[in-house]
């Protein structure tokens, strides 16, 4: 039972930060029809913003504040500018194939100007154990819990019980009809990325003390993310958060319980489920276009 | 020169090639190294052993009078990319071929370079290598077969240990490393309690600490690479893991005692190559090496450089540019630092391209490695 209780807790804060990616993806498909295939490497870059300024000289809380403002105007408004807009006009694939070398490009640019080697990364919290019922728990796993269900729940606020949210959303759902009623658009977009890229900086510090800092990190949590975003619902921000925690949970008990050696195919037999029974994804509604 | 010579003397110079023809007063030879992706760390310590030594070569004239021309390409640690940079080379008539480290790579590599009867010096040490009849392969570290026997010892005369946990990574490395402990273990009536296989580039080993903590055995064999050591290290730590924890060269570099955190005390095994050996021309070699790169050399930065003096002392040996040549004196050479102090260690390459050496038994102290043992090379 320790043990369960143990895998459970690890598997729900790995989790919870594949659900803040995943929440990344809705958020951009949603407003602006972006698949952002670069996801993952949003997450591998603040690390390495915020190391780069630690060697800089900036203490760990400054440097966070930094590593969260670049990701911000790099990740969210520039890349806005110089990739989604460009390309959108084109359609979905051109985008798709330019999220694909970006996120070449940021992979390979971290390596070359910072280093192939992975970096020990400050943790927010002291690496002390917590025995509960003779599970042995990290402060680090409930930290990297708590401030990921606390940020969720801050997007949740944001969307529903405000002004700024409820225009989000009437982008998202249909943006001529909220142009229509005067909602600027296009602003409301550029919010979206804005907070995707603050999404990406609270994960990156959240896993980057457990993955270490390392330029090909990207690979695994863009996949991940991008799984849990289909499984949960690619339409709807909860469904990619329980599609994160779907997976998190999955792959520690999996390796557990059933086999270690076939640990990275569970996910993709849920994802093959999801589609065959409910193609739009465990929370998401189904959208239909007439041709 | 006439105006179609000049074009194709540009050309080849913009594709970055230097046919033999084109440049008599060099030696080419091209390196396919993992300059990205997953082992990029590997790659670019090689490459940067590799570089040095090339640097103090050809500062003192070069091999035969020739200096070393020697471009690096990517394999992006991908076997079938490696092929092809690897094919790319071939064409261009390489007098021999450095790299790459992965063995997965060198695996699909070596039937080229067989068949272009080029020799080919690898970091790859997946037992197969050497075992597919190749004579065309020739290892700068030990292959499992030579480092797994070594630990099997320690690990019943040192550990006395009845029972022991495997915990692998599962690539070529990983899977040729584990099939080659496992026998090693059936020959000295050790049971096998826990065989845990495990991710390249896994992040989270709670669920694999859980397993093998269950097992209850008494030593704990772990053969994953460098960064999962240290993930796979803290989470030990974090679940109180009592049992041994032994391992290769790639649990107790020093880069895996700094990222696992304090995690890496006590950690023992066999170390087939490291800076921190107790030999002078090692060590001077490994200060050098930080120096010029502001990074500690791993196993890796060490088999780029003796790799180069290999190629160097065969060749003068030879006394000629021959790679046929060079593969059948290179069968059975023995090379010591007397003879060629850039070879650091006395080294010898059997009939099947292994390399034999002195190893040595290291622990984990104070987060700094310390060599408590020299092993002797297999063959005394």
């Amino acid at each position: 039972m320790a043990s369960f209780i143990q895998l459970l807790v690890s598997g729900l804060a790995t989790g919870a930060i594949y659900a803040l990616i995943a929440v990344g993806f809705t958020l951009l498909w949603q407003t602006s029809q972006t698949i952002n295939f670069a996801q993952g490497e949003f997450v591998m870059l603040p690390a390495f913003f915020i190391l780069a300024a630690m060697n800089l000289g900036a203490p760990f809380w400054l440097a966070t504040l930094i590593g969260l403002l670049l990701s911000i105007v790099v990740l969210g408004l520039l890349f806005k500018l110089i990739i989604v807009d460009p390309m959108l006009r084109y359609g979905v694939l051109p985008l798709v194939i330019s999220t694909i070398a970006l996120s070449l490009f940021l992979k390979e640019a971290a390596k070359d100007f910072y280093s192939s080697q992975a970096q020990p990364f400050p943790a927010l919290v002291p690496a002390t154990d917590l025995n509960v019922f003779g599970a042995v728990i990290s402060l680090q796993s409930l930290a990297v819990l708590a401030i990921a269900v606390a940020t969720v729940l801050a997007l949740h606020f944001l969307l529903n019980k405000t002004r700024l949210g409820r225009c989000m959303q009437a982008t998202a759902q249909n943006p001529t009809l909220a142009r229509i009623l005067g909602i600027p658009v296009e602003r409301m977009v550029l919010y979206t990325f804005l907070i995707n890229g603050a999404l990406v900086a609270i994960a990156s510090i959240l896993i980057s003390p457990i993955y270490l800092a390392k330029f090909t990190n990207g690979e695994t949590l863009g996949i991940a993310a991008f799984l849990a975003a289909i499984i949960g619902g690619f339409n709807q921000v909860r469904g990619a958060i329980l599609g994160g925690v779907i997976l998190g949970i999955l792959d520690n008990l999996s390796a557990a319980y059933l086999s270690s050696q076939y640990r990275g195919a569970f996910p993709l037999i849920i994802l093959i489920a999801v589609i065959l029974l409910r193609p739009q994804g465990l929370l998401g509604r189904v959208e239909e276009r007439t041709v | 020169m006439s105006r179609s010579g000049l074009f194709a003397a540009v050309v080849a110079a913009g594709l970055g090639f230097t046919s033999p023809v084109l440049a008599q007063s060099t030696v080419y030879i091209p390196a396919i190294l993992e300059l990205s992706g997953a082992g990029a760390v590997s790659g670019t310590n090689f490459r940067d052993g590799m570089l040095m030594a090339i640097d103090e070569i050809n500062g003192k004239g070069g091999i035969l009078g020739r200096k070393i021309e020697t471009p690096v390409l990517d394999t992006q640690s991908d076997a079938g990319i490696s092929r092809a940079q690897l094919q790319k080379v071939l064409d261009n008539k390489p007098y021999v071929v450095i790299g790459p480290v992965f063995s997965g790579s060198v695996l699909v590599d070596m039937a080229l370079t067989q068949q272009a009867e080029i020799p080919e010096i690898v970091g790859g040490e997946a037992a197969a290598i050497t075992q597919k009849g190749g004579t065309y392969v020739f290892r700068t570290s030990f292959g499992q077969q030579f480092s797994m026997p070594k630990i099997a010892n320690y690990i019943r005369d040192g550990i006395k240990a009845k029972t022991v946990a495997v915990l692998w990574v599962n690539n070529d490395f990983g899977k040729g490393g584990r099939d080659t402990f496992v026998k090693e273990m059936a020959a000295r009536n050790i049971k096998v309690v826990a065989d845990v296989s495990t991710e390249s580039g896994q992040a989270d080993f709670s669920a694999d600490v859980v397993k093998i903590k269950a097992a209850n055995a008494d030593a704990i064999f772990v053969y994953v690479n460098e960064e999962e050591s240290a993930r796979f290290l803290r989470e030990a730590k974090k679940q109180g893991i009592k049992a041994p924890l032994l391992g290769e060269t790639t649990l107790l570099g020093q880069k895996v005692i700094d990222l696992a955190q304090g995690a890496a005390d006590g950690v023992r095994g066999h170390v087939g190559l490291t800076v921190d050996a107790p030999i002078p021309a090692v060590q001077q070699f490994g200060e050098k090496f930080k120096k010029r790169f502001n990074y500690v050399c791993d196993h890796n930065g060490i088999k780029g450089y003796t790799a180069v003096y290999m190629i160097k002392h065969v060749t003068e040996k030879i006394g000629k540019f021959d790679s046929k040549a060079f593969a059948q004196a290179a069968h059975g050479m023995t090379i010591t630092p007397k003879d060629e102090p850039g070879i650091l260690m006395e080294a010898t390459w059997d009939k099947n391209g292994d390399i034999d050496r002195e190893s040595f038994l290291g622990e984990v102290v104070n987060g700094k490695q310390k060599i408590v043992a020299t092993l002797p090379k297999l063959g005394k």
